[in-house]
């Protein structure tokens, strides 16, 4: 069995004063125990807001989720979320951030304290326990907010477009960083890009999502051995699977660039 | 053309020029006034010369008459200061965050915010006296309002990112406001008592016009019905100064109680 399922899910957004908006529309999902699931798709079509239903920070209209069975209702520490804007605590240091959620569980002091300074191992950031937010670049921001939701040890990561902010050599970096961590840990993740390589180079599935309303167009499993390295990227099977999905997303680019062609023309 | 020059916008300049520049603009005017009194231009009852002013500081400062006026209004300015700033902090905080609170807060500090407090003194007068509460009264007035507005507004800036991330990793809705909300607020909060605490020493003269018997408004008010211009002036220069240390003791607390905040 899955350890997420989404069924029939949608999402209609009703700002006031403006026309009603359908972010998801019937979007059905499985993630399986452990992998490492991708979904990529234009700007726009409802990524931020499928994560956002997962981490129990937006209701759905209507359809139904379960994380291993149970339904999903309202936010909850199984359910870590790495966001894409930098969300450290700025006034607490990288080891007070790490700790934060362990510490609203309950536990001694001296145990949140190793989880923490642990988590700041793993993602290579030994030596900045005591520094604040202010002090750190983007890439290591990022670092220390993977390893403040790994805190909890929850039992789905989620993932906005956590590289989405850094250029492109930092986020190569932290892409085989994150899939260090995930290897050793073994974790299920369910990751948000834009960006097609991001996207296999991580994923054991991708879905493909279509442009406004949103709804998943094609999954694709990634069958690329692990651990993948460098070489990876550029090997025939990633070429493949690149072209599959670039293809996908050209058309969703065009139909989404073609609604506002239309309006454009109705208005003038 | 350089756009690095002196003359170029948002460009920054050495230390020993902006040293310069203040010091020259200060320095013309400081001429300026003694050319106005020393040269015969202005009578003494219309502009007292600096050293005037000079002598009048320090006779008042031998007789320690100047502590005590300083004493009266630093007494008046930070009683009404704390009274004012004491709720205001919790209330803006929550009226930028929750609707509710703001949909019953906005309407009052809407139509307050236009009143001059000067306009309210008659009432406060018929209501608590001449003493020194209608002179706190004055300043938590001039403040109090401000404060619940620019405060709600650094509060509705928190980032929503920030507080959806604790709901993820397990926070409640009051641990979401005690350790997240408030504490994002500090550094936009200091910032904002610092601005109204200056706005409170505007207040003073106003604060002291009614039965006062010492405090600086009051020196300066009661030097005007003998055209004493030098202590009048005394009584300007000494509320400028005192302005002057609280905004500097205020930014040294933001800087040692704050320094995680990025923008200092
Ligand atoms: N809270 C909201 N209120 C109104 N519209 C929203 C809200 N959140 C998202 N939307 C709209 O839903 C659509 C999908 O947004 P989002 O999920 O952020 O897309 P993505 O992350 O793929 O760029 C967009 O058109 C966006 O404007
Ligand atoms: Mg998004």
């Amino acid at each position: 069995m899955s350890l997420l399922a989404l069924d029939h899910v949608t999402v209609r957004f009703k700002p006031k004063g403006k026309p009603e908006v359908t972010a998801l529309d019937d979007v059905s999902l499985r993630v399986a125990h452990d992998t490492f699931a991708v979904i990529v798709g234009p700007s726009g079509c409802g990524k931020s807001t499928l994560l956002r239903l997962v981490a129990g920070l937006e209701t759905p209209t209507s359809g139904s989720m379960a994380l291993d069975g149970q339904p999903i209702a309202g936010p909850s520490a199984d359910r870590g979320m790495v966001f894409q804007s930098y969300t450290l605590f700025p006034w607490l240091s990288v080891r007070e951030n790490v700790m934060f959620g362990p510490k609203l569980k309950g536990l001694p002091k001296a145990e949140c304290e190793d989880i923490a300074d642990d988590l700041i191992r793993a993602v290579g950031l030994s030596g900045f326990e005591r520094s604040f937010p202010k002090e750190l670049s983007g890439g290591m921001r990022q670092r220390v907010a993977l390893a403040r939701a790994l805190a909890n040890d929850p039992r789905i990561l989620l993932m906005d477009e956590p590289f989405g902010a850094l250029d492109s050599q930092t986020r190569q970096l932290m892409q085989e960083l994150l899939l260090e961590v995930w290897q050793a840990r073994r974790k299920t993740v369910l990751f948000i890009t834009h960006d097609i390589d991001e996207a296999i180079f991580l994923g054991d599935a991708v879905h493909v999502m279509t442009a406004r309303p949103g709804r998943i167009k094609r999954s694709l499993s990634i069958d690329i051995p692990r651990p993948r390295d460098l070489d990876a990227l550029t090997s025939p099977d990633f070429m493949r699977y690149k072209r599959e999905v670039l293809h996908l997303m050209h058309d969703e680019a065009v139909l989404a660039a073609t609604p506002r062609r239309e309006a454009i023309r109705l208005a003038s | 053309m350089s756009t690095r020059s002196l003359f170029a916008p948002k460009v920054d300049i050495p230390r020993g020029a902006a040293l310069a520049l203040g010091a020259g603009s200060v320095g013309v005017l400081l001429g300026f006034w003694c050319l106005l009194t020393y040269g015969g231009f202005t009578p003494p009852d219309f502009l007292a010369a600096p050293d005037k002013v000079l002598a009048a500081g320090v006779k008042r400062i031998g007789d320690l008459s100047l502590f005590r006026h300083i004493g009266s209004s630093l007494t008046v300015i930070l009683s009404g200061f704390l009274l004012a700033s004491i709720p205001a902090v919790p209330l803006g905080i929550l009226m930028g965050s929750f609707r509710a609170v703001q949909a019953a807060i906005e309407p009052i500090t809407g139509f307050m915010r236009y009143i001059p407090v000067s306009a309210l003194i008659p009432l406060l007068i018929l209501w608590i006296g001449i003493g020194i509460e209608q002179k706190i009264m004055v300043i938590f007035l001039g403040t109090f309002f401000q404060q619940l507005i620019l405060i709600s507004d650094v509060s509705a800036r928190v980032s929503k990112d920030l507080i959806d991330c604790a709901y993820t990793l397990g926070a409640s809705r009051r641990q979401v406001v005690q350790r997240i909300l408030f504490p994002a607020c500090m550094p936009g909060v200091m910032d904002t008592l610092r601005v109204t605490m200056g706005w409170a020493w505007t207040y003073l003269v106003v604060a002291e016009l009614v039965a006062a018997d010492s405090g600086l408004g009051y020196m300066i008010l009661n030097a005007m019905r003998g055209l004493f211009t030098d202590v009048i002036l005394l009584g300007v220069f000494t509320i400028g100064v005192l302005g002057l240390i609280t905004d500097f003791l205020f930014k040294l607390l933001r800087q040692r109680l704050l320094s995680w905040s990025a923008d200092l």
